[in-house]
């Protein structure tokens, strides 16, 4: 086990939600939702975006290149890992060495 | 579609139902939130009168459901509920004693997509107090600790704290850590329905939960990330209200089993309010209109110091019904706030808890245990002092 505690995003692994954590589209908020025990974080406009592709098969660049294809001109980069460092060190998403 | 201004009546919500759906329990704690009166209630909604009630709160949007009691697992159908439930799009979360949780059951909850187990560490016999030695208890708990980390849930342990029991912390935090808890929230009991009966063999002394806060504190040091641990201390021991139900009626719908909607578990007993049943009325007539779930929405409602109050939007003047129970109107701000008029009545509730108490061995003869024969004598009590006084009496 090393001291320094993991608060960085590898870009060669996959990112996933974390095992309680369920994401879901709710049409009375018009918006996405995350689900955990007895708990609801709305994930409105470009935060439902970038957590609709955070599914086990992604990697944080694939993610980013995803969003730039839907949603061509704009940079995202930066937003996107900012938004995915919070939601790790938040604890809803993970990685794991397979 | 609900957008906003489009129709600026329509109010949000529900987002979290709580289903009670037995009263049935094998535990009999001295400290249990249900109404008092529960052995008198009429029969439990069926499995297809609870699916209905869970499908129209969903269509309103309710994401979160509870299924508990009483002792959920008591019923036969929670496998039905649960798979259910969760096919309409709700995180299902089970709140149990453990009590009746095979391993045959939790893997058909796992199976209908269960979210969350939350287990509750009580006092499971009448032995009060000596629950922490009483192996019985102590295996039973292991082994349904076991099945849940079996079937990967987390750990979620909820242990109610009260006078009897809060001296006992440091077990019960090194008894969560061998279950391998995750989660342990050390909830000292509020005072409400058969806690409120029992409050002063319940309430703590200061340096009891002095005590108890330093252990936790220490115990929280010691094992660092592994466990989140959460302690919460009586409100009457607060100067200011506790933001109860995040607001009347804004979020929270308390299902009986009976069928009885409520905004909380405990408005039943308020007086003057009607409050409506699944079986009569859908849950969004119930939510949007009813009286009962209109009556303290808002703030139209408030009285002084409420009414001028700065923080009002924060806790919302605290909780109707302990401002019912203990001041007689439930339109007054709860007493905990220390800008109440009456908030001496909490003050001197808490002096009494200062006073030295009896031992535990003979408080557990004159301490009411939750069971239905209590509830008969209870509900045969509260009737007879509703009663009109001058119809019995005989005129002197």
């Amino acid at each position: 086990m090393s001291d320094t505690p993991e608060s960085k995003l590898s870009e060669t692994l996959t990112v996933e939600l974390v095992k309680q954590f369920r994401l879901q589209w709710e049409p009375a908020q018009d918006s996405f939702v995350l689900l955990y025990p007895e708990g609801m974080v709305q994930l409105p406009g470009s935060a439902g975006e970038i957590m609709k592709r955070v599914d086990g098969s992604k990697t944080v660049p694939q993610i980013i290149a995803d969003l730039e294809t839907a949603f061509p001109g704009a940079d995202l980069r930066q937003d996107v890992t900012d938004f995915l460092e919070a939601a790790y060190a938040k604890g809803w998403i993970r990685q794991q060495e397979s | 579609m609900q957008k906003a201004g489009s129709d600026s009546k329509k109010v949000n919500g529900p987002l979290w139902v709580n289903a009670e759906i037995t009263y049935k329990c094998p535990l009999h704690c001295v400290f249990c939130y249900n109404p008092v009166d529960y052995d008198t209630f009429g029969p439990e909604l069926t499995t297809e009168e609870w699916l209905k009630t869970f499908r129209e709160a969903r269509e309103l949007g309710a994401v979160q459901l509870g299924l508990s009691g009483g002792e959920p697992l008591m019923r036969d159908d929670v496998e039905i509920m649960v798979a259910e439930t969760s096919k309409m799009g709700y995180y299902v979360n089970l709140i149990t004693s453990g009590i009746g949780l095979t391993e045959k059951r939790i893997a058909a909850f796992k199976e209908g997509g269960l979210g969350q187990i939350q287990l509750s560490f009580q006092d499971s016999t009448k032995e009060l107090n000596d629950f922490l030695s009483s192996t019985r208890t102590f295996d039973l708990k292991s082994k349904v600790a076991k099945l849940i980390k079996e079937y990967e849930y987390p750990m979620v342990l909820n242990v109610v704290l009260h006078r009897l029991n809060i001296d006992h912390i440091e077990e019960i935090l090194n008894m969560a850590e061998a279950m391998g808890a995750e989660h342990v929230e050390l909830a000292n009991s509020q005072y409400y329905a058969w806690a409120m009966e029992n409050r002063k063999y319940l309430m703590p002394s200061r340096p009891q939960l002095e005590r108890a806060e330093e252990i936790t504190n220490r115990f929280r040091e010691r094992v660092g990330k592994k466990m989140k641990v959460y302690y919460i201390v009586p409100d009457y021991y607060a100067d200011r209200p506790k933001a109860c139900m995040n607001g009347w009626a804004t979020t929270f719908l308390n299902v009986c089993a009976d069928g009885l909607a409520l905004p909380c578990h405990e408005a039943r007993m308020l007086p003057g309010l009607e409050f409506p049943n699944v079986r009569d009325h859908d849950v969004s007539w119930i939510w949007q209109e009813s009286p009962g779930f209109t009556a303290y929405r808002g703030d139209d409602w408030m009285q002084e110091p409420c009414k001028s109050c700065p923080e009002k939007t924060k806790d919302f003047g605290g909780c109707r019904c302990q401002a019912f129970m203990l001041t007689g109107d439930a339109t007054n701000a709860d007493p905990v706030c220390d800008k109440s008029p009456h908030h001496h009545i909490v003050t001197e509730q808490v002096e009494l808890a200062q006073q030295p108490q009896p031992p535990a061995a003979e408080v557990k003869p004159i301490i009411l245990f939750r069971d239905d024969k209590n509830s008969r004598k209870l509900a045969a009590r509260d009737a007879a002092e509703s009663e009109p006084r001058d119809s019995t009496t005989p005129i002197a």
